[in-house]
């Protein structure tokens, strides 16, 4: 039970600067002398706000969550979700909320942020119109993106936010226009060389930039018009667009302040002394509502920094907030900007030193003292990768000569090593060099996590985790490679154990090198690694209970629960008769049907009761099921070729044919992919594949190491104009040599970049390389790759099919254990455009931090046998 | 108040992997352990509200046993439900027996 005896703390604002102060004041209020309550606006707890982009890239409203576990755990720290606070008394020092309740407080905090600003434009108000801010703005923009028509957005403000802004829409698969009313992009970071790159550089990436111009009304546009709605710019252009967001700056929520009779700043913000505290010596303002020293910070790292000072103040210390670092390094639509310290030369004297190249697509300006020596601050576009290490140095006497610090590429440029202990590295939570290294020494730190988890450093805005990991690698420590809890090697040390020692399962490997009982993380791992060296049939014995989600039931699991199958259709080619065999089985199952980006029909929305159902109708019409999911062969995607085509030398989908039957059901690290194109204009992008062939008049170019997903990079070439059987043996090789050698989830891309660095991180040709294990042999393996080929090829079997042959596995297809062929009531569909769609699940109510199972008689699992 | 109803046979049970049974209305994720210990969880995963629990993968974390659901493997604690990637989350357990060959479980 709670006691009264606490002073009553009352923040407003759970977002967060409120939730970082909250765990420094809990921090160090150890024997619970504040009893304090919370309220945020916002239905859900603190997130980070500043990774909200992350959102459109797959982040998870769970895994952007800011609050430390236990935070809230009822002993006097308690929050309060969708409730503001919308009056203060101060004579009476109590607060009321928006559902009726009034709460008295000894001290209170203000900690309620900023709120967008819109301009005054006629018509931003209209449906369509949106702002970036929380969560639920990220909800509202995706879901008008989903239903627009013309897919076209625009962007009202060209700073930070607006730049992010229009990456999410470009992520939405919109076409972007920003309006910026500056003459350049970013106009506070980045100076006007930086911007005329910046510029250029965005607009590659197919965002139309509007500069010294603005959006000067919204209309709806007539209903016959491809798009809902208008804009016109200050110029008189007409945009026609579905939505547009508005991202021109924040004011400061200071409006219960101003009702409560506090001062505000000149534009805006609760006005605070250096102890954060307001002229009422109870109520506080840190963050972005806050105005200190007459400044407004819209930044993270001042509002944590003026968090960490208030909790001291409070639990009885003096600390003062210093006038803040407010630089910034962002990843704005796949670009580097990063800026800091006195970026556009403010100082008297300040001299800029400056490095264009416009081919490398990188700007690069240092602002030093008159007399050279000491770092002022800098812009960086294009390649911020001195920046962690650029930035620490501000304000101090120049390692270098300021253009050698600038030149082009290098390894991430200044070495940790040139840092003074004092030097600032996490800026976000303000931890020194000196921190870090005392923490790797004393507790014996050896990865990046833990350096996280230790000092803090590197969870804020993420823009020192390259200089962590230099840190750590200077400090001499080996740097862990451990794949999970369970083991301490990594993904090939493990294939090397499990094929000199001959270990056939998991258990042995487990009892003999590991720990535990496994985890999602090294199960799969050594799962494939046992499938990689011939262990029968994926469901047999005691790997069944290794694979994947996936692999266990062979087929994708889809949102709903249901799974997809996608045929296999060697280099895309397919009679008249098979497809329509695959029309048939999708009609009589009703499934969804969508031809991939991988020249195969997928069939979506298959109960996983119906599988085997599925796979016997397409083994009869002489299909096999394929890898859509597992780490495997995915397809050999392929052109026409000679056969056809008028430009076509050699039968680029013969070869596809061939290569596709002789890998598919490897196991490896990653998905792999290739593709194979008769003649260089290319047709079938096998050059951003894993494994791209091309065809020359003399032969084969064979390329590496292509990808396209998160990070697209092209193959590099390896081998030029061979024949098919040096072609053949060079791929076999290729593949078994990473799929022995790689770590896990690492797809060839950074495979093959990864061998380009020595084992003591020395530049090397990683091609050359490449080139004399797989070609000249240099490692004496060439004959055991070769061989592990042979036993792939000789071994295979039709997995799907296997599973129909084999009552045992079979018996694992079931929706229920005890009702086998009784469908999950929970999945359904509705029809769109002809074809079943899922019926989105509703969550459980658990979802939301309370606990679910009743406090009293918590059932336990009684153990069995 | 306790009610045991028989489910499915011990056998039917694949060691480390998890199945769906449905009781009444009501969906469970039953798991046999290499050890032959019994689990029953809600099979719903409470991050997208898909109901494929039982289809995890069985592992342990430190000393807790543990599933990772299959969508975007959040690993939860078998013995507690708790999930012990997200604080707060929790999804129901049931208590689960093995009796002369057959698993019984109470959800009253
Ligand atoms: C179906 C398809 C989209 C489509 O409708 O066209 C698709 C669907 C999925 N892709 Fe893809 N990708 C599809 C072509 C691609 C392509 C284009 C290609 O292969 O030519 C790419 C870029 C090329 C590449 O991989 O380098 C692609 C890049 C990805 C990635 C990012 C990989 C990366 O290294 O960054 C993922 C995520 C992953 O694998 O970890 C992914 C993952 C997925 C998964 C498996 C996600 C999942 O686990 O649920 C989706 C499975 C859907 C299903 O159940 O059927 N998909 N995906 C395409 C299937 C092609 C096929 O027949 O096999
Ligand atoms: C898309 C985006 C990207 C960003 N990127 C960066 C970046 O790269 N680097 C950086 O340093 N900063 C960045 N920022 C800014 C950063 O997010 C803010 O500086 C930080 O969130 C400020 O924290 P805060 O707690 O002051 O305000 P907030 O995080 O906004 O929290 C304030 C909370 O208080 C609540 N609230 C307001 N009034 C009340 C009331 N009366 N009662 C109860 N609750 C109330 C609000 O709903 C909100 O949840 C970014 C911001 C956005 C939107
Ligand atoms: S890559 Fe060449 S051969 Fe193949 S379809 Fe294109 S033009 Fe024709
Ligand atoms: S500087 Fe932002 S996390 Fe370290």
């Amino acid at each position: 039970m709670e006691t009264n005896s606490g002073r009553r703390l009352v923040v407003v604002g759970n977002g967060m600067v409120g939730q970082h102060f909250v765990e420094a004041l809990r921090e160090r209020d150890v024997d619970r002398h504040w009893q304090v309550t919370v309220f945020g606006e916002e239905p859900r707890r603190a997130y980070d706000r500043v990774a909200l982009s992350s959102y459109f890239d797959g982040a998870s409203p769970q895994s952007l969550d800011l609050v430390a576990s236990g935070c809230y755990d009822g002993h006097g720290y308690r929050l309060h979700l969708d409730e503001a606070v919308i009056a203060i008394d101060r004579a009476a020092r109590t607060v009321t909320t928006s559902r009726g309740r009034a709460v008295g407080y000894d001290e209170l905090v203000l900690a309620t942020g900023s709120a967008p600003f819109i301009p005054p434009v006629p018509g931003a108000d209209l449906p369509g119109c949106f702002v970036y801010r929380t969560l639920d703005d990220m909800d509202a923009i995706r879901a008008a993106a989903q239903r627009a028509t013309a897919r076209v957005g625009l962007v009202v403000g060209g700073g930070l936010l607006g730049l992010e802004a229009a990456r999410a829409l470009r992520l939405l698969g919109l076409a972007v226009h920003v309006v910026e009313m500056a003459p350049r992009l970013m106009p506070l970071q980045v100076d006007e060389g930086g911007g005329a790159l910046l510029r250029r550089l965005v607009e590659e990436l197919g965002v139309t930039v509007h500069l010294g111009t603005f959006a000067a009304a919204v209309t709806e546009a007539a209903p016959d018009q491809a798009a809902p709605r208008l804009v016109t710019l200050g110029d008189g252009t007409e945009l026609p667009v579905d939505l547009v967001v508005f991202a021109a700056g924040v004011r400061p929520r200071d409006q219960l302040a101003r009702d409560a009779g506090l001062a505000v700043g000149a534009r805006g913000g609760v006005v605070v002394d250096a102890g954060c505290r307001t002229a009422d010596a109870a109520v506080h303002a840190i963050g972005e509502c806050a105005c200190i020293d007459g400044t407004v910070y819209g930044l993270v790292a001042p509002g944590y920094a003026m968090g960490s000072v208030l909790a001291d103040r409070l639990a009885g210390g003096n600390a003062e907030f210093r006038a803040a670092d407010t630089a910034t390094k962002l990843k704005l639509l796949g670009v580097d900007v990063a800026s800091f310290g006195d970026a556009l030369a403010t100082t008297d004297g300040a001299l800029e030193v400056t490095v264009n190249d416009p081919v490398a697509g990188s700007y690069a300006k240092l602002v030093v003292s008159d007399d050279a020596t000491t770092l002022l601050g800098g812009v960086l576009v294009g390649d911020a990768s001195r920046y962690a290490a650029l930035r620490a140095l501000v304000g101090r006497p120049l390692p270098g000569d300021p253009l050698a610090m600038l030149a082009p590429r290098g390894d991430g440029g200044v070495p940790g090593g040139a840092l003074p202990a004092d030097a600032m590295v996490c800026s976000c939570h303000a931890v020194t060099r000196e921190a870090i290294d005392t923490a790797i020494a004393g507790s014996g730190l050896t990865t990046v996590a833990e350096i996280k988890g230790c000092t803090k450093a590197g969870t804020g805005c993420g823009s020192c985790v390259p200089m962590l990991s230099t840190l750590l690698t200077e400090s001499g420590v080996t740097v862990n490679k451990a794949l999970c809890e369970h083991f301490d090697c990594s993904r090939a040390e493990l294939f090397d154990l499990v094929r000199v020692q001959q270990i056939r399962t998991f258990s042995e490997l487990v009892g003999r090198y590991g720990r535990g009982r496994g985890c999602d993380v090294c199960k799969p791992v050594v799962a494939s690694v046992l499938a990689s060296l011939g262990n029968g049939h994926i469901l047999d014995g005691e790997q069944a209970a290794l694979q994947d989600t996936n692999d266990a039931f062979l087929a994708n699991i889809q949102r709903n629960g249901t799974y997809s199958v996608v045929p296999r259709i060697p280099g895309g080619e397919i009679t008249p008769e098979k497809l329509i065999a695959i029309g048939t089985v999708a009609r009589d199952f009703d499934l969804y049907t969508k031809i991939t980006g991988g020249q195969r029909i997928d069939l979506l929305g298959a109960r996983l009761e119906q599988l085997p159902a599925i796979w016997r109708r397409l083994v009869d019409a002489g299909f096999e099921s394929g890898h859509a999911y597992g780490k495997a062969l995915r397809t050999v995607k392929s052109c026409v070729g000679s056969t056809w085509c008028r430009y076509g030398v050699q039968d680029s989908l013969g070869l596809a044919i061939a290569l596709e039957l002789r890998y598919r059901g490897i196991r490896s690290p990653h998905k792999i992919k290739a593709g194979v194109s008769g003649c260089a204009r290319e047709c079938a992008e096998a050059r951003g594949k894993d494994i791209g062939v091309i065809a020359t008049e003399n032969g084969w170019n064979l390329y590496v190491g292509g990808n396209g997903g998160f990070r697209p990079r092209h193959a590099d070439l390896l081998l030029t104009d061979v024949d098919t059987e040096t072609l053949i043996r060079t791929i076999d090789r290729f593949i078994v040599f990473y799929v022995r050698t790689a770590d896990r989830l690492q797809r060839t891309s950074s495979w093959v970049e990864s061998l380009s660095t020595g084992p003591g991180g020395e530049q090397a040709d990683g091609l050359d390389y490449l080139r004399s294990v797989l070609v000249d042999d240099a490692l004496g393996i060439a004959a055991e790759l070769d061989a592990a080929i042979e036993r792939h090829v000789g071994a295979y079997e039709d997995e799907w099919a296997a599973v129909l042959d084999d009552p045992v596995r079979l018996r694992r297809f079931v929706s229920f254990v005890n009702a086998p062929d009784t469908p999950d009531p929970s999945i359904s569909f509705v029809t769109e455009r002809g074809q079943p769609r899922p019926v989105l699940l509703g969550l459980p109510s658990a979802a939301v931090p309370a606990p679910a199972v009743p406090a009293s008689g918590v059932p336990a699992a009684v153990p069995a046998r | 108040m306790t009610t045991w109803t028989t489910v499915c046979r011990y056998d039917d049970l694949l060691p480390e992997r998890g199945a769906a049974a449905l009781v009444g209305d009501l969906q469970l994720a039953l798991f046999r352990c290499h050890d032959g210990q019994l689990f029953a969880i809600g099979n719903q995963d409470p991050f997208t509200g898909a109901w494929v629990l039982a289809r995890g993968i069985v592992g342990s974390r430190a000393q807790r046993r543990t599933v990772a659901s299959p969508l975007h493997k959040q690993v939860f604690d078998l013995r507690t439900g708790e999930c012990l990637d997200a604080e707060g989350v929790t999804v129901p357990v049931y208590e689960v027996r093995s009796r002369e060959g057959m698993v019984e479980v109470n959800v009253t």
